[in-house]
């Protein structure tokens, strides 16, 4: 079985902060992470490795940096890595993200194709699904369980207070929540092969057939008007009492402000 | 030269901090409180490969090298001693001396399963009379057929009575002196080998430290390790490489003990401010800092030099020496900076001086550092 897994790198952080000049993220000193969702994706895709035997490439679009995420997947026990990185990808939204993936995962056999439900640092929800429309695959969105039973997936499908049973054939595309397992870590041989025995294959716009007018930041329909952090409207007011004199001061705030 | 480290330990450090951080600070104070060897945190760290790191992948290790091995020590140690030494005794001195003094048989039969972690190692050398006295040995190994027997008692066994394989030194010609030493290897369970009296320590309570008792024990000649009469040399040599790990143990401690201290100090207020704040503090801390910086700088050139080929016997005494007595400064002025609750069990530091205090003494004292480091400079 061969499984790809799309992952990103994301900054280490659930409160990532914007440049109000540009709208852009700032990444500098937050430390980089594969995004979490993802990761218990890879999860999801070693366990099935270990159960039946598959071969699990691991793939991201990202800048040239994210070659750690990639190492890092190799060290949990991916076997392949792809870095689509190229000054052609850059600024792209999740549509033109998505069209530069599907095109990678058309020059890579596979049966399944996993992606994490949403990255901390875009909250979308969009890259995985757009991927399985342009493949035209089934897709089943926020997976928390995943079981193979004579190579059909089972799949549990969280949905509000429920949750779906969904049988599907492959090849499929799933997206995965955090809650679904915990991704284990890397192992010391793992790391020392992942540079020195494993690489990354870089992949250029040259090694994928698409249509350049639809990717990049001119590609994207998508156009982000203006970005900025919530701003503090007033300071806080700090009360020292016990919790049931809180719950009073709360209320009478509300109410004050007919919120209540 | 270059003081950056390369990609796969920058990499290999990030996940022995999450490894450490997760799986075992929070057990560190139940371990050390119940003085119980943590048996399910050795599984997990046989799983992702720390028990055999320096390991040819050939003989089932993670075939990476000494300064990553060294590192390892140290995150472990960072957050529990007692984890720290468990790695460190298994790995350099019974997996690492059959690595390099085994037989392939006996690399087959003993060293895979220890680098897998499927088995733990241990290491007898220290006897009543002879401590830093080892030419002192008194157990004996006598050839009889196609078996040695073993009479004698080994005291302060690091893993004892929890490890599957021992390496063990005898005397199989005491006319000889050192040049009658030899080492050999002892499976737990053989009979006439027992586990003797366990001992109740200061600190890194949670390793096992016990008695070995041989009375009558029978092991197959080919268990011996190395030729017969080089016992002490293969001991003196594991001992060499043992240190650069208590070492790193004594920088884990003392760079732990750093960073509760920064973070307490920050949080704790007097006369009106963080003691952070104060200059005091600041330059406590700045020295602190600096001698943990000093003896990781040690420690990384002993591992390097080992991993290099070159000889590292002075190297690895000087860090040893200077880690672990700057750990016990550093962990003892942690304590001052935490004040009365740094005395107390609520707060980490006084497990790490109490952790510390046994990096100056065990894989040779300070006294036996600072011999090895003057027979180096008077030769």
């Amino acid at each position: 079985m061969n499984i790809i897994v799309c992952v990103k790198q994301v900054p280490n952080t659930n409160e990532v902060k914007l440049d109000p000049e540009t709208g852009t993220l700032i990444r500098e000193g937050i430390p980089s992470i594969i995004n979490p969702d993802d990761k218990s994706g890879l999860e999801a895709a070693l366990v099935l490795k270990d159960k039946y035997g598959a071969k699990v490439t691991v793939l991201t679009m990202g800048p040239p940096q994210a070659d750690l995420a990639l190492r890092e997947a190799l060290a949990m026990g991916a076997d392949r890595a792809v870095l689509l990185t190229d000054r052609a990808f850059a600024g792209s939204d999740t549509l033109a993200t998505s069209s530069v993936l599907a095109s990678a995962i058309r020059e890579i056999d596979y049966d399944l194709i996993i992606a994490g439900r949403q990255a901390i640092d875009g909250d979308t929800a969009q890259v995985g699904p757009q991927i399985a429309e342009h493949l035209d695959i089934p897709q089943v969105s926020y997976v928390e369980e995943l079981e193979l039973v004579d190579k059909v997936l089972v799949i549990k499908r969280a949905f509000e207070g429920g949750y779906f049973k969904i049988k599907s054939q492959m090849p499929c595309l799933i997206t995965t929540l955090t809650e679904m397992n915990t991704p284990r870590y890397m192992s010391v041989s793992g790391i020392f092969d992942a540079y020195r025995e494993k690489e990354v294959e870089k992949w250029t716009i040259e090694n994928i057939t698409i249509d350049k007018e639809g990717i990049g930041l001119h590609g994207s329909p998508t156009k982000v008007k203006k970005s900025f952090t919530k701003g503090v409207k007033a300071a806080g007011k700090k009360y020292e009492v016990d919790h049931k004199e809180a719950a009073k001061i709360i209320v009478e705030n509300l109410k004050e402000k007919y919120i209540i | 030269m270059d003081f950056k480290l390369s990609n796969e330990h920058k990499l290999i450090r990030t996940m022995y901090r999450e490894f450490a951080e997760t799986e075992v600070k929070p057990i560190a104070e139940e371990v050390d409180e119940t003085e119980e060897f943590p048996v399910e945190t050795v599984k997990k760290l046989a799983r992702y490969g720390f028990m055999g790191i320096p390991i040819p992948k050939k003989y089932g290790g993670a075939g990476a090298d000494n300064l990553a091995y060294a590192m390892a020590v140290e995150e472990l140690s960072k957050v529990c001693g007692t984890t720290g030494v468990i790695v460190s005794a298994h790995t350099s001195l019974c997996a690492v001396p059959i690595l390099e003094h085994g037989t392939e048989e006996q690399k087959q039969k003993y060293l895979v399963p220890l680098a897998k972690g499927e088995k733990l190692g241990a290491f007898g050398l220290t006897e009543a009379n002879a401590g830093t006295d080892a030419a002192a040995q008194q157990t004996t190994a006598v050839l009889d057929g196609d078996h040695y027997i073993l009479e004698g008692n080994k005291i302060f066994i690091t893993n004892a009575g929890e490890a599957d394989i021992y390496v063990i030194m005898a005397m199989t010609d005491k006319s000889k002196g050192t040049r009658g030493i030899s080492a050999f290897i002892v499976e737990a369970g053989t009979e006439g080998f027992s586990i003797g009296k366990k001992e109740s320590k200061m600190g890194i309570r949670g390793s096992s430290t016990c008695e070995l008792i041989f009375e009558n024990c029978r092991i197959p000649k080919e268990n011996l390790l190395g030729r017969e009469g080089k016992g002490f040399g293969i001991a003196m040599k594991t001992l060499d490489g043992g240190r650069v790990g208590i070492a790193a143990q004594a920088l884990g401690l003392a760079q732990g003990a750093l960073d509760e201290t920064v973070a307490y100090t920050k949080e704790r207020v007097q006369f009106g401010r963080a003691i952070s704040k104060f200059q005091n503090t600041q330059f406590q801390l700045a020295t602190m800092d600096m001698k943990t910086e000093a003896a990781r700088l040690l420690v990384y050139k002993a591992a390097f030099y080992k991993d290099s080929k070159m000889s590292y016997s002075k190297e690895a005494a000087m860090a040893k020496l200077y880690a672990s007595e700057i750990s016990m400064e550093v962990t003892s002025q942690a304590i001052q900076l935490h004040g009365g609750y740094g005395y107390t069990r609520e707060y980490p530091v006084e497990r790490m001086h109490r952790d510390a205090k046994i990096t100056e003494i065990y894989e040779g004292t300070s006294e036996v550092q600072r011999m090895v480091i003057s027979a180096h400079l008077l030769k």
